[in-house]
């Protein structure tokens, strides 16, 4: 099962390592990662998916947490949450489809960054369907390159009534 | 007051309590060397292999309950740390690792004996640090001594480039340590106090399961008094010998893989299962589905990671060992509910059960007349002294003989490689265990094979009239392999004899110390007493009979109920 995991940590030389350590060393894979700095500049967070039975992903969460570096780890499964991916996407377009291109980038909420007289580069976020439905309609296009971030997630603000 | 990185070095040590050091130089850490020559307060004890520097630390912290350290060069000094390293951090043993590294200007150049050890070691420390700020050096010293002895303990790496060693810092007066992301829990949840105790009163076949933590936490009179108090019988890990009286009426000894017959069939009959600083480590649980698969299971242990690892805990409890048990202890004394006489009157049946199972397969091997068997030595050795040595081991059949067959009373006298199984750990423990604790004996109880392995530190204990006594089984074979040989494979030996072997008496005489050989049982208990009343480091080289093998046995994976008896 697909786990996104956010983790605050200490930022610090090797402190990424000992993260990425504990799934390379039961040949657990990490399918994306994203870290930065927060508001204070001593602290990251990282977030990182993951894809793994339940019970060995609750024991790396445990053993996250034991690392002397981190703060906090939160497994977004336990919560509701909201997460984006960004995608920067070179596509051919040439006088047939540049028109077209720029109509399904729209649709998308998408936004050119770099023009050429053969291609777009767009940029494009959203969560993990959004971004593959666009790169599977693209495709029939053209795309020359393709570079994504890995995804970013935020638990919702508890809602009361 | 400005200092030298290496003189802030020997103030912390002085600071942090420690009076011995075991170590090794090299060029890295000459500066630091240096002011151990000025030290008086500090015993260098020169190993003859950094290895073994760890593995005395680790046994040396064990005995005396507190941060055992060992100093050594970069590179080839630093890598021949990462067995000890690895070996206390199973076995969750505090030690502290100072290593020497290349100036910091040369870090990753591959620069002359530069080796990444932090890298190297960050799976297998409890933390690891690389001082490339001399104005950090302190502060960082004092965090690793922190980290080691408290929460679950464990080994602790320090990298320390030379230059650092040789730049001039500010000594500031200690203050406690304060980290923003590390705050181990040590009191129970009292609710979940009050939950196991009443689950437990409720039981019929209750089994006090209790291992390495009951140890590190001192936690042995509380545990003691809990299982006496219920009148629940206890079996304890390899690494919890000695937390419970091992000749006490209430003890099944060991379980798991050369567990007693009757520890193991209590745990796969038991209604209740209170695991206390222990981990279901896969040689004591075997075929997990088929592990105390009637039972509520409790568990007690400070590091979360540990609870429902393996197995699903119903009553999980985050403390440490001693608090918890001691929390126990309290709740039962205070409650009506609770009344000594009546639980013990209820727990008969149970522990007439065991008393069955054990008087139909006790501990045992068949004894020979003209062939010594390892068993007799070992309980020859506990008769000479007492019960009252620090056993140390090496890995292999001999220290499941030990295991078995020295019924262990006290905490802290039983010293193995439990997690890694290190061979080569014994004798250099038994030299730590010694420094440690001089006036105690120190017995290695070693194989023919693994004794190899850190043989040259025969020197070291002669260098610091170390007596310890090496107790070799001798059985010219790596026996624990050559059983698995035997029974799994064939008995297809396929490079598990060792017929080609130093005449250990003459090796022992070779160094100053003295060699005992014994070939026939009645020369056991001589050899033993001799090497008792020499006030030297002694090998005791006793020949047994070859291919005895380890029992009972639960071959791997396998119920633990499927034993193979004697
Ligand atoms: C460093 C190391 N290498 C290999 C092993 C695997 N091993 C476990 S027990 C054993 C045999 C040990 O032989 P010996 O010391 O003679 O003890 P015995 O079993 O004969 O009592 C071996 C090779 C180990 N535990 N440690
Ligand atoms: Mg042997």
């Amino acid at each position: 099962m697909k786990h996104t995991i956010s983790v605050l940590l200490q930022n610090k030389p090797g402190v990424l390592s000992r993260v990425t350590g504990l799934f390379s060393g039961r040949g657990y894979n990490i399918e994306s990662l994203c870290v930065n700095k927060t508001l204070d500049p001593n602290v990251s967070c990282l977030t990182l998916v993951s894809y793994g039975a339940d019970q060995i992903i609750e024991q790396i969460t445990k053993q996250l947490h034991k690392l002397i570096d981190v703060i906090k780890v939160t497994d977004m499964a336990e919560t509701e949450y909201v997460e984006r991916e960004m995608v920067l996407i070179r596509i051919k377009a040439e006088a047939g489809t540049r028109a077209e291109v720029l109509r399904i980038i729209d649709i998308f909420r998408g936004k050119v960054v770099d023009v050429s007289s053969k291609s777009y580069a767009v940029e494009i976020t959203g969560d993990e369907e959004k971004i593959q439905a666009v790169i599977d309609i693209l495709k029939p296009i053209g795309i020359q390159e393709i570079v994504k971030t890995g995804t970013i997630a935020m638990a919702r603000a508890r809602k009361t009534l | 007051m400005k200092v030298t990185g290496a003189q802030a070095l020997m103030k912390c040590l002085k600071e942090q309590g420690v009076n011995v050091v075991f170590g090794f130089p090299g060029g890295a850490v000459i500066d630091i060397f240096d002011e151990i020559m000025k030290n008086k307060d500090l015993t260098h004890v020169l190993v003859r292999h950094e290895q073994a520097a760890v593995h005395a630390a680790d046994a040396y912290a064990r005995v005396v309950g507190d941060v055992g350290v060992a100093l050594v060069t970069s590179g080839p000094g630093a890598t021949n740390t990462v067995t000890g390293i690895a070996s206390a951090y199973l076995d969750s043993i505090p030690i502290v690792v100072f290593t020497g590294q290349v100036p910091t200007a040369l870090i990753g150049n591959d620069a002359f004996q530069e080796v990444d050890i932090v890298g190297i070691t960050r799976p297998c420390t409890k933390h690891n640090y690389l001082v490339t700020d001399p104005n950090e050096l302190i502060e960082t010293i004092r965090e690793a001594f922190h980290i080691a002895r408290t929460g679950r303990p464990g080994p602790v790496l320090i990298d320390l480039p030379k230059d650092v060693m040789a730049a001039m810092v500010n000594f500031t007066e200690p203050k406690p340590v304060k980290m923003r992301t590390y705050r181990p829990t040590y009191e129970p949840h009292p609710g979940q106090i009050e939950k196991a105790c009443k689950s437990i009163l409720k039981a019929k076949k209750p089994v006090l399961y209790i291992g390495g933590g009951v140890i590190a936490s001192n936690a042995h009179e509380e545990v003691t008094e809990f299982a006496r108090k219920m009148s629940v019988p206890v079996t304890m890990t390899l690494m919890g010998l000695g937390g419970f009286p091992g000749t006490d009426p209430l003890s099944m000894g060991m379980l798991g893989m050369h567990g007693t017959y009757f520890a193991n069939m209590a745990v796969s009959d038991c209604d209740m299962l209170i695991a206390v600083g222990a981990r279901f480590d896969d040689r004591v649980t075997g075929r997990l589905d088929a592990f105390a698969p009637h039972a509520k299971i409790i568990h007690i242990d400070i590091d979360p990671t540990s609870i429902s690892k393996n197995i699903g805990v119903d009553i999980p409890i985050v403390a440490d060992c001693k608090h918890a048990v001691a929390a126990m202890n309290s709740w039962l004394d205070r409650t009506k509910e609770f009344n000594r006489d009546e639980i013990a009157v209820k727990h008969e049946p149970w522990l007439n059960k065991i008393r069955e199972w054990k008087a139909k397969h006790p501990l045992g091997y068949v004894e020979e007349a003209d062939i010594i068997k390892p068993q007799f030595v070992v309980q020859k050795l506990h008769e000479l002294t007492g019960g009252d040595a620090i056993i140390t081991t090496e890995v292999g059949q001999n220290q499941m003989w030990a295991a078995q067959f020295y019924h262990f009373n006290h905490p802290r006298a039983f010293l193995t490689s439990g997690g890694l199984g290190v061979m080569g750990y014994g004798f250099p423990a038994a030299i730590g265990a010694k420094m440690a604790a001089p006036e105690r004996t120190v017995i290695d109880i070693a194989g023919d094979g693994s004794i190899q392995m850190n043989i040259q530190e025969l020197a070291t204990a002669m260098q610091y009239k170390c007596p310890v006594k090496i107790a070799i089984l001798n059985n010219n074979y790596l026996g624990m392999v050559r059983q698995w040989q035997e029974l799994f494979y064939d008995k297809r030996y396929s490079n598990t004899g060792l017929e080609t072997a130093p005449d250990f008496v003459k090796l022992a005489e070779a160094y100053g110390a003295v060699g005992l050989r014994a070939t026939r049982p009645s020369e056991v208990e001589p050899v033993i007493k001799e090497a008792l009343a020499t006030d030297n480091t002694v090998i005791m080289d006793f020949v047994i009979s070859r291919e005895e093998g380890v029992y009972p046995m639960v071959p791997a994976g396998k119920a633990t109920t499927e034993m193979l008896l004697v």
